[in-house]
């Protein structure tokens, strides 16, 4: 389903510091319905594959497929197309400020031309999954962060896209709301949908027990089938 | 096609209404452009009747030899009216010219007392030669200095009047061109001014746009609240500068025709109400949708 081959980036970024290569020659395969962690430290390149999946980045060298179209030929007029196959939680959240949780995930809904029926229905149907029914008409500023992470999951869930990408979507959260969201995402995996989750969160790898490509200074330094945390 | 049309009309005017400190700034940025506009377009008309009155005081005469017939004058009239560059032309009398005299000076007893003393009527008869164009006096005199009447022609006073003519027509060619340059700036910069007001407030939404991106917005369903946004915000202005237009020209069009004869900018208004309000139209609603599109563009590309 997901296909990278021999994928480089480089970013080219002050003449002083020189180019900074952010993934070297990264070559894996990700079927439908699988549940993959990519572990690396931070820098090792794991947010810019996730980029480079979802046309946010586009490769230096190497061809990126989803479905068997390749990524970075995707006309800028399809990316949206391509987009709503994949449901992202940023680390960052990227909540829309100006609207209210709801809003925000409504707005997922209605950039694929959901019917109102179809919004009303289903968001009070996803906002009980990730715990979130009482805040659903808070902006997300009054949001702790554990509850903005929620939010952006029940965005990336809303339009059932076949793959969820989390980008170390426990990062900014205790250890309490990091157990919380992991069992979201294997809920979310038991409903079939592939979940590509990007950490370095050891206590994850361990409890998980799932497949585990390994990254580090951009290259791939392992792909387990029951990835053990050893960086 | 329909559900997606009525999103971004409603979203657009949420945003409007939820970021009001921004809007704030835009529309009275926008009002000030829009005022800028109006009265650069009042001050070349204004200009333009201004003109036109200073140079309906400006005529030249030709005086007849006293022996000339009223039917020749009037022949030569007939004549100098099918001159193309002549506007108007008068015909006074021997007898007018000496009315008019007696009228101007009827107060002045030694002006009187050494009329009476000559016995008989001094004056000329004359035509008054009005041109549509300062420039041309010089051509019309010519024209008859030159013509088959030439010999009924006592003398054309174009000379006496000539550096007054002259000047007249520097100056005005001088405002118009002036006040075009002056008007072309002031243009470009207010519309400079209400293009970065728009950018900034686009700026501010930078993230956001790259965030409807990102969950899968396509580039016209990011757009289109942005633009129904600038959009209300020129109506709100257009409606602003238009009633501040109105009013100014209500209470001013008045006191102003005291001052100017034959200059009332609210009957100028009332006359002009179509292309003011074409003017403010495009400048308010056309300034404000044209640079929230330009502002947004940069941030699509993801």
């Amino acid at each position: 389903m997901i296909v990278f081959q021999n994928v480089t980036k480089i970013y080219r970024s002050h003449p002083e510091t020189g180019a900074i290569v952010a993934l070297d020659n990264v070559s894996f395969k990700i079927k439908e319905k699988e549940f993959v962690v990519i572990l690396g430290r931070s820098g090792a390149g794991k947010t810019t594959l996730l980029k480079l999946l979802i046309g946010e980045e586009k490769p230096t060298r190497g061809r990126i497929f989803f479905d068997g179209k390749e990524v970075s030929k995707t006309s800028p007029k399809d990316f949206p197309i391509l987009r709503r196959e994949i449901g992202v939680i940023f680390q960052d959240y990227k909540l829309l400020p100006s609207k209210t949780v709801y809003e925000n995930i409504a707005y997922a809904m209605e950039v694929i031309g959901a019917s109102p029926e179809e919004i009303e229905k289903d968001i009070p149907k996803v906002l009980e999954l990730v715990g979130l029914a009482e805040r659903a008409f808070n902006f997300p500023e009054e949001l702790s962060g554990g509850e903005k992470q929620r939010a952006t999951i029940a965005r990336a869930l809303i339009h059932r896209p076949r793959v969820i990408l989390a980008d170390e979507p426990t990062g900014n959260l205790d250890p309490y709301h990091t157990q919380d969201i992991i069992h979201l995402l294997e809920k979310i995996h038991e409903f079939g949908t592939t979940v590509v989750l990007s950490t370095h969160d050891k206590e994850i790898i361990n409890q998980l027990e799932r497949r585990t490509i390994t990254l580090e200074k951009g290259k791939v330094i392992r792909d387990e089938e029951k990835g053990s945390f050893i960086l | 096609m329909f559900i997606s049309f009525k999103r971004i009309f409603q979203s657009g005017w949420l945003n409007f209404s939820r970021n009001s400190g921004l809007t704030f700034a835009t529309i009275f940025i926008l009002i000030l452009t829009i005022l800028v506009i109006t009265s650069l377009f009042a001050l070349k008309k204004g200009t333009n009747l201004l003109i036109a009155v200073v140079e309906e005081k400006v005529d030249i005469s030709v005086y007849f030899k006293e022996e000339s017939s009223e039917e020749e004058i009037v022949k030569i009239q007939q004549e100098i009216v099918k001159i193309p560059q002549v506007k108007n032309i008068e015909y006074i009398s021997k007898e007018k010219a000496l009315q008019n005299f007696i009228q101007k000076h009827k107060d002045d007893p030694t002006l009187m007392e050494s009329l009476e003393e000559l016995g008989r009527n001094p004056f000329l008869a004359s035509l008054n030669i009005q041109s549509s164009e300062p420039s041309q006096y010089k051509e019309i005199s010519d024209i008859l200095e030159n013509s088959q009447f030439k010999n009924s022609i006592e003398k054309v006073d174009y000379y006496q009047k000539e550096p007054i003519i002259d000047r007249l027509f520097a100056f005005t060619s001088f405002l118009n061109r002036s006040g075009l340059v002056f008007t072309l700036v002031l243009v470009t910069l207010s519309i400079l001014v209400a293009f970065n007001t728009i950018r900034l407030a686009i700026l501010n939404f930078k993230t956001e746009i790259q965030v409807m991106k990102l969950v899968g917005a396509s580039n016209w369903y990011v757009r289109g609240p942005f633009l129904v946004q600038g959009g209300i915000s020129g109506l709100i202005s257009v409606s602003a500068a238009f009633l501040i237009t109105f009013s100014i020209a209500y209470f001013l069009g008045p006191k102003m025709e005291i001052l100017f004869t034959g200059l009332n900018i609210f009957n100028y208004f009332k006359e002009s109400l179509g292309s003011i309000l074409l003017l403010q139209f495009g400048t308010g609603i056309g300034l404000a949708i044209f640079s929230s599109f330009i502002a947004i563009r940069k941030y699509l590309k993801i």
